[in-house]
């Protein structure tokens, strides 16, 4: 156990890295920078000196990477080019918005997505293709799109939710859970439907079994054959896809928190993109790098315990 | 060219291919098909919905949307195709090396794969756009990259599998070279999985674009693309929502388009996916009502006209009975591909999913089965009719220990609490001779030796006390000493428990040493039933003497082993009339004129044949 999750914490180190060199790389090989952004219209060569040895711009590549990498030893980021803060509190702010809406996803995709899946499994015949052909649907709409579609249809026109804006939880927590409706149906329609497909598919895989036959061959009930033997069996494969479905939700909930403005570290990926503000930026990747790591180390801990033990030596 | 065509005759494929292919052309003709410039302003009619002039209204500008849509869709599908063409040939190249070529190189790739499979792509996206503003082929390019890791372990997978086929193995032993191999065995092996991946990431490509338009990152405006189509909708909900239905929608159309495309493509090549996807409902096997005819009283189970069809149609066990009575053993004999399996899973209404059984009288115990509800019918599986398949190992359910499959099986049985059912437990598994329950109880079914997976099967068998115990082959996939602990144990267990048994073999040697009465099966069909020491020593029906004579255990040393020349045929090609005789030495002219009914001689024996052997004056 300890062994897994230090096994899973060290591969995830190369990741963290590559990541964070590559946005610095990406951003050294670009002719502008943000003191010229500062600047703007005035083009005085002296001002713009000046402004890039203020941000460290001026210095080698690997000297500016290494310099951010020993502040992230230290738990500083830098501060953001353009509001000077500390990245580390902007990010702060923001991260219980994601998390929110990132957490609900999730459940709601785990919960629907398996119980739809369930069902199309168990029915089969026309229900099954009812289910096949929602899933296509669901899996191909456009993310922004669809936000768009529950807003004219449940903010505007009914009238139910607030079209935009975020509640803090400590505020009001009524509020803040419906703020939070239109955005989570919107960012967890495609993963819904593409963990129900992968459960129908499981299901319809293990089902065929001989162990399920011989369960049958026993009197077992449809409760214990379907619902604790072929489910248990089928939740393997389909646990790895939860967890690639839950690293998609981080780019999903960029558009998603755009689109119903909510203040969360999507939004202020898209403004840190838009401003060319460097270390906002790689304090929000390194957000966003640390969820995949925790994601990935969550769908190995429970494939872990649905394996039996002797099995994953 | 194989793939295309195998798509293009389904009608859901065609219809996608169909659009896909309109589309693109339409975006690519745009400058002579869109009514419009795409930066055409008509401020005279700003936000007007579907018109004539304008079929699908205009924007804020007063531009024409089908204009912009089609002018649109060539900036959006040229980078969605940009991404897709460097997923496929990155993806296939990597895939094909790693997977041909193996060793550290097929190691560093895998690691790679893994670190890019779980890299959020999105957000690598948006660096990229942060570095090169409003370059949408460097972020699809970019995507690309990243998505080709999952097409890599495609490819690989299949490339592994092909290489290790014989063909492939055979052209490199000609002197083919890697390239050539690759470029004429793997590649085309590898089509089917590439198309429908390539397809399915086609619309998630497509829906990124899409996101990365509508959040201003994309191409710049006033330059139209689908994504920065929606984006100029989302400003106009209040003022005119009918703006999102053919910006969004044309999206939408396109990517279910491709995922459809996908499965199909899926589902036309790979040969394991075949037709309806199985679901619970689906594996009930159905009764279909027959005429009745009065059944063995006596009998634990009696059998009459016992017919089995398949989901297609045909017919794998044709009018089949028999009889068992209490603590008597019955051996069903014959070749693999008789029906012996089909007639027992027929009884237990446990066949191929689609299949349908009917008989003109199933009974057991003096109860009628075919009347039974699935509901009850599972009430009598286990507590009445106990049942053990062919591979021990597979029959029980990997992820849970012996101990948990059997308590909950004994629970199933006789409700009992806790602490009754460990004793009922550990009491069954010591009644199938194994040594050390709790050591047992607490492996998983990996962990176990096929003798030791099939006595633990047995014990599950036995824990609703049946009356009778159907063993399909319980032996074939064991060691030959350890068939005979089995046999004994069956033996045994049925003398302890007065209960029937009802054994499916292909080895007389079971029968001889186990059996009361034997029936032997041919082509779906019963065609001698008679008590052991009979079957033995005057067999009636021809194929039930070539069966004994090619039987390996009862061969007379230094001598030739006689074999039955030719193969069972299959089910949907019997022969009218008899359906042995192509395969029989003594047939004649008017064997396979007609059906042929069974017939019974003074000794009671049962058989179906015009010349049987061994007449009763005849015999020593």
């Amino acid at each position: 156990m300890i062994r897994l999750v230090g096994g899973r914490l060290l591969w995830s180190l190369p990741l963290l890295l590559v990541l964070s060199a590559l946005t610095f790389v990406l951003a050294w090989l670009t002719p502008g920078d943000a003191a010229r952004t500062i600047l703007g219209t005035n083009t005085d060569p002296v001002a713009y000196a000046q402004v890039r040895a203020q941000l460290g711009l001026d210095r080698p590549l690997v000297e500016q990477y290494w310099h951010w990498l020993t502040g992230l030893v230290r738990g500083d980021l830098g501060t953001s080019l353009f509001t000077a803060q500390p990245v580390t509190d902007i990010v702060q702010d923001r991260v219980a918005v994601t998390l929110s809406l990132l957490g609900l996803s999730a459940l709601v995709i785990a919960v629907i997505g398996a119980a739809i899946g369930l069902f199309g499994a168990v029915r089969g015949g026309f229900v099954g293709r009812v289910v096949d052909g929602v899933s296509v649907l669901g899996m191909s709409v456009p993310a922004p799109w669809l936000g768009l579609l529950l807003v004219v249809v449940f903010a505007v026109n009914l009238a139910v939710f607030p079209v935009t804006g975020y509640v803090p939880f400590g505020e009001a927590p009524d509020q803040w859970a419906l703020s939070l409706v239109l955005p989570v149906v919107c960012l967890s329609v495609g993963g819904i439907a593409v963990i129900a497909r992968q459960v129908r598919g499981a299901m319809a895989d293990v089902l065929g079994r001989p162990y399920i036959r011989a369960l049958r061959a026993n009197g077992m009930s449809t409760r214990s054959v379907v619902f604790r033997h072929a489910a248990k069996n089928a939740a393997l494969p389909v646990v790895n896809v939860f967890g690639v479905v839950l690293i998609g939700l981080l780019g999903g909930s960029i558009v998603v928190e755009q689109l119903f403005a909510l203040p969360g570290l999507g939004q202020l990926t898209v403004t840190a993109t838009a401003q060319h503000d460097l270390p906002v930026l790689e304090g929000v990747v390194l957000c966003f790098t640390v969820l995949v790591v925790v994601v990935n180390l969550l769908t190995d801990l429970v494939s872990g315990r649905l394996t039996p033990r002797t099995v994953t030596s | 060219m194989r793939v295309l065509r195998a798509v293009a005759r389904r009608p859901l494929g065609a219809l996608c291919l169909g659009w896909l292919v309109l589309l693109v052309l339409a975006c690519v003709a745009a400058d002579w098909l869109a009514p419009y410039p795409p930066l055409g302003q008509d401020l005279a009619a700003v936000y007007s919905g579907p018109t004539g002039a304008h079929w699908l209204g205009t924007d804020q500008l007063g531009r024409d949307v089908l204009s912009r849509v089609l002018h649109g869709g060539r900036t959006s599908l040229l980078v969605v195709g940009l991404a897709l063409v460097v997923h496929t040939v990155l993806g296939v190249l990597l895939g094909l090396v790693a997977g041909y070529r193996r060793g550290l190189l097929d190691r560093v790739l895998n690691r790679v794969n893994d670190l890019l499979l779980s890299a959020p792509a999105v957000v690598i996206l948006l660096v990229v756009l942060a570095v090169f503003p409003h370059d949408e082929a460097a972020a699809m390019v970019t995507l690309g990259v990243l998505s080709s890791a999952g097409l890599a372990r495609v490819v690989r997978a299949s490339a592994i599998r092909v290489r290790d086929e014989p063909f492939v193995a055979a052209a490199t032993v000609a002197g083919l070279g890697p390239a050539r191999v690759l470029a004429r065995h793997v590649l085309p092996a590898v089509a089917g999985p590439v198309v429908s991946l390539v397809s399915l990431v086609a619309g998630s490509a497509l829906l990124v674009e899409a996101s990365l338009g509508f959040l201003g990152l994309g191409v710049q405006p006033p330059e139209p693309s689908w994504g920065g189509l929606i984006l100029d909708a989302s400003q106009a909900i209040y003022r005119q929502p009918w703006l999102l239905v053919p910006t969004g929608g044309v999206v939408a159309l396109t990517a279910v388009a491709c995922a459809l495309l996908g499965d199909v493509v899926r589902a036309a090549t790979d040969d394991r996916v075949t037709g309806e996807q199985l679901s619970w409902r689906r594996m009930r096997t159905r009764v279909v009502p027959a005429a009745r005819e009065p059944s063995e009283r006596d009998a634990v189970l009696s059998v009459r006209g016992l017919t089995v069809r398949l989901a297609d149609g045909t017919v794998v066990v044709d009018g089949v009975g028999f009889d068992v009575a209490a603590g008597q053993a019955l051996g069903l004999v014959g070749e693999s591909g008789c029906g012996k399996t089909m007639a027992v899973s027929g009884v237990l209404r446990l066949l191929p999913p689609g299949a349908t059984v009917s008989a003109t009288a199933l009974s057991f115990a003096g109860q009628d089965l075919l009347g039974l509800s699935e509901r009850a019918m599972g009430g009598v599986r286990g507590s009445g009719i106990g049942y053990i398949g062919q591979d021990p190992v597979a029959g029980l359910d990997p992820l849970f220990t012996v101990g948990d499959q059997l308590a909950e099986t004994v629970r199933r049985h006789t409700r009992a609490n806790r602490r009754i059912t460990q004793a009922r437990v550990v009491e069954l598994l010591r009644a199938v001779h194994l040594p050390d329950p709790a050591a047992v109880m607490a492996k998983y079914p990996h962990e176990l030796s096929g003798g030791m997976a099939q006595r633990v099967s047995i014990a599950r068998a036995l824990a609703g006390e049946p009356r009778l115990l159907i063993a399909d082959e319980p032996t074939t996939a064991l060691d030959v000493t350890v068939q005979a602990e089995v046999l004994d144990l069956l033996r045994e267990l049925r003398d302890r428990t007065g209960m029937a048994l009802v054994l499916v073999t292909h080895d007389w040697g079971v029968v001889a040493d186990t059996c009361d009465t034997a029936v032997v099966m041919y082509a779906g069909q019963v065609v001698e039933s008679t008590d052991v020491e009979q079957v033995f020593a005057a067999p009636r029906h021809p194929y039930t003497e070539a069966l004994l004579a090619a039987n390996p255990t009862a061969a007379e040393p230094k001598t030739r082993l006689p074999v039955l020349p030719g193969a069972v045929p299959p089910p949907g090609q019997w022969p009218t009339g008899c359906r042995f005789a192509p395969r029989c030495a003594f047939a004649t002219d008017d064997c396979p004129s007609g059906p042929v009914e069974s017939t019974s001689d003074e000794t009671g024996v049962v058989f179906r044949c015009l010349h049987p052997r061994n007449p009763v004056g005849a015999r020593r």
